[in-house]
């Protein structure tokens, strides 16, 4: 799947001018409130009647203010899934699970309806009506209802902000099941930098209507400017391969730049994965340290220095390990007393039980 | 049963109740239709037509049941229009029956439109990106979603129907078997000596049917507002 979107909208006071490209898997739309995410989903849904714009789905054009082309949104074939939901309170959720199936064009491939409804554990839910549903099942059922309508791409704006912590840990988990087994691609909005880093492939970032920054999600979130400074569980995810038992309870895994031991993986050598690391677990060494019980000692190069948060004492420090890119958060302190600059030589240390089993995940043939 | 009423007096009560139905069935799509344009429209003479429905609310129901005759009537535009297409307004059931229903339109119209403005519009975004054009996102989700409102105007215009009587008199007048309805019945043998029994006889009914229509109207509201919100 492609999907390439060009859009410029004027509001009154303020100018969105967006132009990327989404190349299948979950591309992440990352930015502010107010930096115009919504605006672009909802160009692409055709809810929103851009000011001027072109976007083509996989060679079919849904808009083009050039070429006087606007499909209504109903023969788009885009799902989406609402902030707030937006199921029908007057139907059960079975029959909201249904509703897209009454206007699916012949010949779109069908949906399984019982593979979706295990996905998402609605099985228990479906005679229930939305009033019933907690805010997290809420979702759920969105999300099945729109997957069920068989869209050729999925558009989710912030799915998770009207869920409290506690309920967005619940509903990750399914969307990370979806990336990973349901072959629709995914223009995720959001304004978290964790489930940016959790989802996306591929990341757009925007800032006051315009992209700053796009690619892969890797390279986009290694960017210090785009890094929450609030944020204390920020992290990198670095795809690594795994090489296998290391002994003591150990894996070993290949980075592009290094190797990394971790705690003991289930999964079979030489598969892939994806590995977070904290930014707060890094620690930055000039000379090459000794006698450390830090596990890994990667060679490195300073990339980027942050802005910090001001007053703040910590700042993110972007650093180049091999092709992948590392963030490490240090004190203000430290980056005076290290003298670190761009392009400087350095170690990055990385504590083999600062990443948990939680941080280590399977790598699907989607990613790729 | 039955002979607790007399035959006249059975009459006018089946008549009532057939113009006040046929009057409320007709309008109601009408109904709809004006409440989503109010509600929805953007459109040049909006308020015009505000106006317009909310006319027979304001005047006085003769200078109404008049205005009908002056169009209505055999030799007004209208009804010498439709003359030949065998629809006759007046002095028939059916005049009584528009009338009525002119004089309800306001109040379906007012009660239907509420619940309108109240249907959260993001539901038809979502049902839009479900596939599902404008024509079934109201089938399915709008009018389920106004059926409350649709409920309680239908019900309110039976009631006014039924007891519509200045417009009525006025312009299909007083006959017996094809035009009087209850109330008018009542108020013919109020003019006679000794009608009086016969009148509160015509009272209880139309104070019977009046609470059985609001009856029905509580327990069907109630029923749909239960079902979206999920009992």
């Amino acid at each position: 799947m492609s999907l390439a979107v060009t859009l410029s909208h004027d509001f009154g006071g303020f100018r969105l001018d967006a132009a990327f490209e989404a190349p299948g898997g979950v591309t992440a739309i990352f930015g502010r409130s107010g930096s115009g995410k919504t605006t672009i989903i909802n160009a692409i849904a055709g809810l929103l009647r851009p000011d001027a714009g072109r976007i083509v789905v996989d060679g079919t054009v849904l808009l083009d203010t050039a070429a006087a082309i606007f499909v209504p949104v109903h023969r788009r074939g885009v799902g989406y899934v609402f902030q707030e939901g937006r199921l029908f309170p007057h139907l059960t959720v079975r029959q909201n699970l249904g509703f897209g199936r009454w206007f699916a064009p012949r010949g779109t491939h069908p949906v399984d309806r019982r593979r979706i409804t295990a996905m998402l554990a609605l099985e228990p839910l479906l005679d229930r009506r939305p009033a019933r549903l907690s805010g997290g099942e809420k979702q759920r059922v969105a999300i099945g209802r729109a997957l069920l309508a068989a869209p050729r791409l999925l558009l989710m704006d912030e799915p998770l902000a009207a869920l409290d912590a506690a309920r967005k840990e619940e509903v990750l988990p399914y969307l990370e099941r979806l990336r990973d087994e349901v072959r629709v691609p995914i223009l995720y909005v959001s304004h978290a930098f964790a489930e940016v880093a959790r989802l996306a492939n591929t990341v757009v970032a925007l800032e006051a209507g315009r992209v700053v920054h796009a690619g892969p999600a890797a390279e986009v979130l290694a960017d210090p400017a785009l890094f929450p400074a609030s944020d204390e569980q920020a992290s990198v995810t670095l795809t690594a391969r795994h090489l296998g038992d290391a002994g003591d309870g150990l894996s070993e895994l290949a980075l592009s730049g290094g190797r990394l031991l971790v705690p003991a993986l289930a999964t079979p050598p030489g598969s892939r994965l994806r590995v977070r690391i904290r930014a707060r677990d890094i620690v930055i060494a000039t000379r090459r340290p000794e006698a450390i019980s830090a596990l890994n000692v990667l060679e490195a190069r300073v990339a980027r220095i942050g802005d910090g948060d001001g007053a703040g004492a910590s700042v993110e420090i972007a650093l180049e390990v091999g092709a992948d890119r590392l963030v490490a958060r240090i004190t203000r302190r430290s980056l005076g007393a290290l003298g670190l600059r761009p392009g400087l030589a350095c170690f990055a240390l990385i504590k083999s039980v600062a990443v948990g089993s939680g941080d280590l995940a399977a790598f699907t043939e989607r990613d790729a | 049963m039955g002979d607790w009423l007399t035959p006249d007096e059975w009459t006018a009560v089946r008549l009532s109740v057939r113009v006040g139905l046929v009057a409320t069935l007709v309008s109601l799509p009408f109904g709809v239709a004006v409440a989503l344009l109010l509600a929805r429209g953007r459109f040049w003479g909006r308020e015009v037509l505000n106006g317009l429905v909310h006319l027979p609310l304001i005047l006085p129901p003769v200078v109404t049941g008049y205005l009908l005759l002056l169009a209505f009537g055999r030799k007004g535009p209208i009804g010498a229009f439709l003359e030949p297409f065998g629809i006759v307004f007046a002095f028939r059931w059916t005049g009584a029956a528009l009338a009525c229903g002119v004089m309800a339109f306001p109040l379906m119209v007012r009660s239907i439109r509420l619940s309108v403005e109240a249907v959260d519009r993001r539901l038809e975004e979502a049902a839009g990106t479900l596939g599902a054009p404008p024509v079934a996102t109201f089938a399915l989700v709008t009018l389920p979603l106004i059926l409350p409102g649709v409920v309680a105007g239908t019900i309110l215009a039976f009631a006014k129907a039924m007891g519509e009587f200045g417009a009525t008199i006025t312009f299909v007048s007083n006959i017996p078997g094809e035009t009087q309805t209850l109330p008018t019945a009542i108020y013919s043998l109020l003019q006679v000596p000794g009608g009086e029994t016969g009148a509160m006889r015509l009272t209880l009914v139309s104070i019977g049917i009046a609470l059985g229509a609001l009856v029905v109207s509580e327990l069907v509201g109630r029923r749909i507002a239960r079902r979206i919100a999920g009992g």
